[in-house]
């Protein structure tokens, strides 16, 4: 904040967090509003040490009993006060920072006088960990003979003032849009436009001509348009980067290293310019702006060797390349404790070039991440003198008078946008001179020519391209929340389609009857398939794989949801929940021998119906199923009730009750199919068509999967089912004539369906059959081994007349003569 | 034995017939008892029956006045019976109801507790806030063509959330196909296919290759809501977000804080004003809301004006028609209605995530 009014002349009385709601409403997302040095309340303040007396104890560690002046914080007619200090990088004279009793330090740590190792130590000597400002806590502070202004220090004067302790802190997260907010520069602008007060830039001057006077640099790619050179000899590497500048840099979440880097990173943060020091010793020849050659590489500054893409620009010298422009420098330059001259190099980079070359080597930096976002290739030079300035008033260096420019920035091109364009996209109106000047305070040159604004977007500005960037710099501006809701009229809807209302339908029903849906992360691994059984043809083997996948035992996508049900319940049961039925509806992914690569059409126009098409056509099947698992008993047991298993036929029930939401009556069929317990597995089938399987798991799938024995399953294919159901339908006039009750007991062998039978006595019935239900079935020894006796109920009744005995017995006849034909059935007597 | 003792006839023993009835049917407890008094009293060998039958004997003029009397005893008796008879079964039937008590507090289950997932209740609610305005639900594919979800909404080749990272690529990578990271895909195939006026949301599962920790899910629920229209302005926008959480979370308000999405411009980031304190909690440590952490505004989603250059792609004629697009995350808005403290919860399949809200996610 202290950095922030440096350039932008914010209202004395203003907080940090009114100016966050301001700078949140211009587009800023500020995260966090912090109050760095908060945390340390109480006197804490300099003091000077009068004596040191080094007193080895017990436990091996010698501390220190000291006397220091406080000042005015001296106790009554003492020179000082009595402390304990266990460090010992200091001495008799230094200055150090006190923290009085009744202090209270970051972590809560209340100060106050105590007795420790034999005497009563009536404070603390600190550190800089101590006070929360960040360092190694190798040692406590000893602090020169003067603040950072000059002024000297005196014994009880408040310590926090001189350490820049305290200070407001705003968390800014940059949107891509606004680059130019990477900076202290950027910032002080939007605040300063939003309080209407003057800016003071520190990018005080355009880039100037060129000149090549300075060290030698040869820019050979496009992707560097600018580079500027400044020499600065005669450093003092001895000296140490000033309190306040350390301060600012650890607020902005950086580590200090050493006044070179310090000044560079320092500079990078204030103009949003990064900068890169080179050791004039270290450099061998002209620096150069290049691609990277094949088989080049580079140890970058992190210590870690990588082999270069002829993609990467490089900075590069007589030795090869010596830094990844733009993102990281190579340590065969770097800034070392004894460096006496400093080139120093500010240059614009490609944001694309940059980007890609952060991605390829997996390494973001503070340089990348503004490069990226754009650079403002106008600051190259006013960013170069000012880390020179800095240098030379802090590292007692000299400026050296020849410079290098190189590369003259091109000037944004002039754009044309109606000025009342922002009023009708955000539905406000805006008069025109309010848009110029909004416009104008963003630093955008901007005319008006009749209906239309003319505009020059500032070189520091890269997202102000497009007729709809204006209306959104507008809007920022005006103010989002400014505009009144207008709640648009929609033409006439259609509701839900019938594919949305049968998949509610079908959900809410399997709820209704005591399903509870999950919802599972779609991946899958093969191991799921050979667990289940699945054999090397089957449908479900068709799998899509993931290039990235999450986790590398996953990297498939489902083609049943039976493994992630399985999981679930196997997580329930070790949960305490082992009676359980479950359903879930999702997307399955069946990869298509056929799917090619999707295209990626121009987006600069409607892609063609063949391309298009293409699109579709490289996605794999992604059908809708439906699943449910039961295991343990459907039912506890209760007063009165025995408990009620979970059982296959649940499971059956489970899609007819599904396939009734939609008007489909399923038939089933006796089946083999993985993961399923092969003599109790129905295909499930609409007309001819099997849409999917139920029945109990095959024991050894429920071991594999570790969910209790005889666990059941239902899977379908939802969509089908849903496309393959009936549309409208018709009501029959309903008879009021009696109904003629007629039972029917057959024997069959085994191994005929019941379904077959029921069918042939319908059908064979006719048509006054109006319903059939089996009621009963048998065996006996009377019967014989391997028949049983199926008993039905039939319902007859006529349209017209009330059925004669003669004409139910006539029925009754035809049926059992066609169930007899079909399966061999046999009326029993 | 008096002679006038043999007549049944004789009003004497009419009246103590009569009476005699009376006593006995009143005496009766049970509709057996009060059978064995009717027969004993009204049957065939009952002395009022006897009597009936003596009145055919009697010479002529004595005859009337025999059966005036004994038809007025005998209605005497069959209206007493017939009271008895209602009262007795009224008794009964309380006597049975008494005896047929049952303990209504035993459990009755036929079936288990079942459960729609909150997440989808909460899709479902969300959708038909819009089907209620006229508009329709628009879905797509979850594996999506990366130009569908990333070029056609102005994610040029260079963007970030391209890279391997963020993005979860199909194998292999260069069949340009993803998991979508979004549901904007379903906008552009929307606009790819449908003549404006275009009124959609499309609610659906959305991957990243994101952490997987109580705040993040690699696998999670978006609803996105697009209009394009002749005439479309940020107002409208504006509208209908207030609508949309006026719908769902009561009388609040929404606020917009400018940022940057590719297929929007200009771009906001939506907040609800906070369902639960309204505001009233911050700056007020007395009366923290979890809800909103004190903020008074709850992270809802983002949204903007349709980018020109995604209508483009689209095909659609930006000169003629604008539009706005919005998007929530259903699983944070789930998380924060009903104070849901870790998203694992929702997608681990723990049937008490789902019953905990049955029927409350309506």
């Amino acid at each position: 904040m202290g950095w922030l009014r440096e350039y932008a002349a914010l209202p004395e009385e203003l907080d940090a967090r009114e100016l966050a709601e301001r700078l949140i409403g211009y587009g800023l997302e500020v995260e966090t509003v912090e109050d760095a040095g908060g945390d340390v309340t109480g006197p804490v303040v300099v003091g000077r040490v009068l004596s040191q007396q080094p007193e080895p104890q017990k436990n091996g560690k010698t501390i220190n009993w000291c006397t220091v002046d406080v000042g005015a914080h001296n106790p009554e007619g003492e020179p000082g006060r009595g402390i304990v200090c266990g460090a010992h990088n200091f001495g008799v004279g230094d200055l150090v920072v006190v923290a009085l009793p009744g202090a209270v330090l970051p972590g809560d740590f209340a100060i106050a006088a105590r007795k420790t190792y034999g005497h009563v130590s009536d404070g603390m000597i600190c550190s800089s960990t101590e006070l929360g400002l960040g360092g190694d806590g190798s040692g406590i502070i000893v602090l020169p003979g003067a603040d950072d202004e000059g002024r000297p220090l005196e014994p009880g004067q408040d310590a926090a003032t001189v350490l820049h302790l305290r200070d407001q802190v705003l968390d800014i997260a940059v949107t891509p849009n606004l680059g130019h907010c990477f900076s202290i520069r950027g910032l002080a602008r939007e605040a300063a436009d939003a309080y209407g007060v003057p800016l003071r830039d520190p990018v005080d001057r355009p880039l100037p001509v060129e000149v090549a006077e300075g060290y030698p640099v040869r820019v050979e790619s496009p992707a560097c348009s600018t580079f500027v050179a400044l020499t600065v000899s005669g450093l003092d590497p001895t000296r140490p980067t000033p309190r306040w500048m350390q301060r600012r840099l650890q607020l902005a979440g950086m580590r200090p290293i050493s006044l070179g880097v310090d000044v560079t990173n320092y500079v990078m943060l204030a103009t949003g310019q990064p900068l890169h020091g080179y050791d004039l010793r270290r450099l061998r020849g002209p620096l150069v702006a290049r691609q990277a050659r094949v088989g080049e590489t580079l140890t970058t500054l992190d210590g870690t060797t990588r082999t270069l893409d002829p993609a990467d620009l490089v900075i590069a010298d007589d030795s090869g390349p010596i830094g990844l422009a733009g993102v990281m420098g190579g340590q065969s330059t770097e800034l070392a404790d004894d460096t006496g001259t400093v080139v120093l190099e500010a240059a614009h980079f490609d944001p694309v070039t940059v980007a890609r070359t952060s991605r390829r080597h997996k390494l973001s930096s503070e340089a990348s991440r503004r490069f990226e976002r754009w650079v403002d290739p106008q600051a190259g030079y006013a960013a170069a003198r000012l880390a020179a300035r800095l240098l030379v008033e802090l590292g007692g260096g000299r400026l050296e008078q020849s410079e290098t420019v190189v590369g003259r920035p091109e000037r944004p091109a002039q754009q044309r946008v109606p000025v009342d364009l922002p009023s009708r996209v955000l539905g406000v109106p805006v008069p025109p001179e309010q848009v110029v000047a909004h416009i104008a305070a963003g630093g955008t040159e901007v005319t008006l020519e009749g209906g239309e604004l003319v505009l020059t977007p500032p070189s520091w500005r890269s997202d102000l391209r497009d007729p709809y960037d204006w209306v959104e710099e507008v809007g920022r501006k005006v103010g989002l929340n400014t505009i009144t809701p207008v709640l648009p009229v929609a033409p006439p809807g259609r509701g839900l389609t019938f594919s949305q209302r049968a998949r509610r339908a079908v959900n809410a029903a399997l709820a209704a009857t005591g399903h509870v849906e999950v919802l599972s992360f779609p991946f899958a691994s093969a191991q799921d398939l050979d667990r289940m059984g699945v054999p090397a043809d089957d449908g479900r083997r068709r799998l899509v794989r993931l290039a990235n996948p999450l986790a590398d035992t996953s990297p498939y996508l489902r083609t049943t949801l039976l493994p992630a049900l399985l999981a679930a319940v196997a997580r329930n049961s070790s949960r305490g929940t082992p009676d359980l039925a479950v359903h879930e509806i999702g997307l399955v992914f069946l990869a298509r021998p056929d799917s090619g690569v999707a295209p990626r059409p121009e987006v600069s126009r409607r892609p063609s119906d063949l391309e298009i098409a293409a699109l579709d056509a490289a996605l794999p099947d992604q059908p809708r199923h439906l699943a449910v698992v039961l295991s343990g008993d459907w039912l506890p047991a209760g007063p009165g009730r025995a408990a009620v298993p979970a059982s296959w036929q649940h499971a059956l029930d489970a899609a007819d009750t599904a396939a009734r939401q939609v008007g489909v009556t399923l038939t089933r069929r006796a089946a083999r199919h993985a993961p399923w317990h092969p003599g109790r597995c129905a295909a499930l089938l609409v007309g001819e068509e099997v849409v999917g399987h139920a029945g109990e798991l095959h024991p050894g799938v429920c071991e594999e999967f570790g969910v209790p024995a005889r666990t059941s399953a239902m899977e379908l294919d939802l969509d089908r089912l849903v496309e393959l159901a009936p549309r409208g339908g018709t009501v029959a006039p309903l008879s009021t004539f009696p109904v003629a009750k007629v039972d029917i007991a057959v024997v069959v062998e085994e191994s005929v369906p019941q379904a077959e039978v029921e069918a042939a006595l319908r059908e064979g019935g006719g048509e006054l059959v109006e319903s059939i239900r089996l009621f009963d079935v048998y065996r006996s020894e009377a019967l014989g081994a391997g028949r049983r006796s199926l008993a039905y109920a039939l319902l007859l009744r006529a349209p017209d007349r009330t059925l004669t005995d003669a004409e139910a017995l006539a029925v009754r006849d035809a049926a059992v003569a066609e169930a007899a034909r079909r399966t061999g059935a046999e009326l029993r007597s | 034995m008096p002679a006038e003792d043999a007549n049944p006839l004789a009003p004497e023993r009419v009246a103590r017939a009569v009476e005699e009835a009376c006593q006995a049917f009143a005496d009766a407890r049970t509709a057996a008892e009060l059978k064995e008094a009717r027969i004993a009293h009204t049957g065939d060998r009952s002395p009022l029956a006897l009597a009936n039958r003596a009145i055919g004997t009697l010479p002529g003029p004595e005859r009337k006045d025999a059966g005036q009397r004994i038809g007025r005893a005998r209605a005497q008796v069959a209206q007493a019976l017939s009271a008895r008879e209602q009262e007795v079964v009224a008794a009964e039937l309380e006597a049975r109801l008494v005896a047929e008590t049952v303990d209504v507090t035993v459990p009755v289950a036929s079936a288990p507790v079942g459960a729609v997932h909150p997440i989808t209740a909460l899709m479902d609610q969300m959708c038909d806030v819009f089907v209620g305005m006229g508009w329709e639900v628009a879905e797509g594919p979850e594996l999506e063509a990366e130009w569908l979800n990333f070029d056609a909404l102005n994610l040029g080749p260079d963007h970030p959330a391209r890279s391997t990272a963020d993005t979860l690529f199909v194998d292999p990578v260069d069949h340009q196909t993803v998991m979508r990271t979004h549901t904007s895909p379903v906008q552009a195939r929307t606009l790819l296919t449908r003549r404006p006026p275009v009124y959609v949301v499309c609610p659906g599962k959305v991957y990243r290759a994101d952490e997987f920790d109580p705040t993040h899910l690699p696998v999670f629920h978006q609803i996105e809501g697009l209009v394009v229209d002749k005439g479309i302005t940020m107002a409208h926008l504006r509208g209908v977000l207030d609508h949309f959480a006026r719908a769902m979370f009561g009388d609040i308000r929404t606020r917009m804080r400018p940022n940057y999405f590719p297929f929007t411009e200009p771009s906001a980031e939506v907040d609800l004003e906070c369902f639960v304190c309204h505001g009233e909690s911050v700056g007020n440590p007395d009366r923290p809301c979890r809800t909103c952490s004190s903020e008074g505004w709850i992270e809802w989603g983002g949204c903007g004006v349709v980018n020109p250059r995604v209508l483009v792609a689209c095909g659609v004629d930006p000169e003629v028609y604008s539009g706005f697009a919005f998007g929530m995350g259903i699983d944070r808005t789930l998380m924060s209605r009903n104070n849901a403290a870790d998203l694992r919860d929702m997608v681990e399949g723990d049937v008490r995530f789902s019953r905990s809200l049955v029927g409350m996610a309506r």
